[in-house]
């Protein structure tokens, strides 16, 4: 299961490594949950550990922030390799059509800013 | 040399890509053909679990003194493609998908060929690099 963590008003989390499809359709809608649940403000997205990202998955992280937009949140994606950067331009398409943000610690100060706080909170 | 993978279940398709980057790292590809060609292996693997419900995927080692070549044939004994030319457009699909998967594929490698027919359906791609030896 890929944890979510909770730190001031943002949901924050990292896929990592190989996920089954089911793993990242379960990490969709719990976060959805979590969302309502915790009413965070923002969510932080961090895929420095995937060193795959195929359409399946773009997909997926697409839509899992399309919800969390339509919720009222605010999503940005970090971490992104280089090489999955690469494959998917020349997949072509957009395949990925959020936020981004270099890193975790970049990430995280683009998420304050979106949600207009200094503290999260 | 090459590796035969059975394409059976979800963990079959994470085995695939995982060992095509192992192979080709061996070979002496750099990461980024390695990324490309894991990520295209994804994209048939997956097509081949969703609308035939099982095939195999191959992986050969082709290589001469010249070029370093990977061949990956993933075949199926499934219904098999109708219309090969709006596979291959952008946004086609007959699933639920983006329709990215097979132009995606692609363009991630240097060859591509399909052949299809009801009831076998056999993609081959490659990537070649000259040697850097």
């Amino acid at each position: 299961m890929i944890p979510i963590l909770k730190l001031k008003g943002i949901l924050l989390s990292s896929l990592q490594g190989d996920l089954t499809d089911n793993e990242v359709l379960e990490y969709q809608s719990r976060m959805l949950n979590m969302l309502e649940k915790t009413e965070a403000k923002g969510v932080l997205i961090d895929i420095t550990g995937l060193d795959i990202v195929d359409s399946f998955m773009a997909r997926v992280i697409n839509e899992t922030a399309n919800m969390a937009r339509i919720m009222g949140t605010e999503v940005v994606l970090c971490g992104m390799q280089p090489m999955v950067a690469l494959t998917l331009v020349e997949m072509g398409r957009e395949l990925i059509g959020v936020q981004t943000a270099l890193n975790l610690d970049k990430g995280f100060d683009k998420i304050l800013i979106l949600i207009g706080s200094e503290k999260g909170e | 040399m090459s590796k035969r993978i059975p394409l059976q279940t979800e963990s079959d398709l994470l085995f695939a890509r995982q060992a095509a980057r192992e192979m080709m790292r061996e070979m002496g590809f750099g990461s980024a053909d390695q990324t490309r060609m894991a990520t295209a292996i994804s994209e048939l693997a997956r097509n081949v679990l969703k609308y035939a419900g099982e095939g195999t995927c191959t992986l050969i080692d082709e290589q001469d003194e010249r070029e370093m070549v990977l061949r990956v044939v993933v075949e199926d004994n499934g219904p098999g493609i109708t219309n090969i030319d709006q596979a291959m457009e952008d946004g086609f699909t007959t699933g639920n998908g983006l329709g990215a998967g097979l132009p995606g594929a692609k363009r991630l490698v240097n060859n591509f060929d399909i052949a299809s027919e009801p009831g076998y359906t056999k993609i081959t791609m490659e990537i070649r690099r000259h040697a850097n030896k």
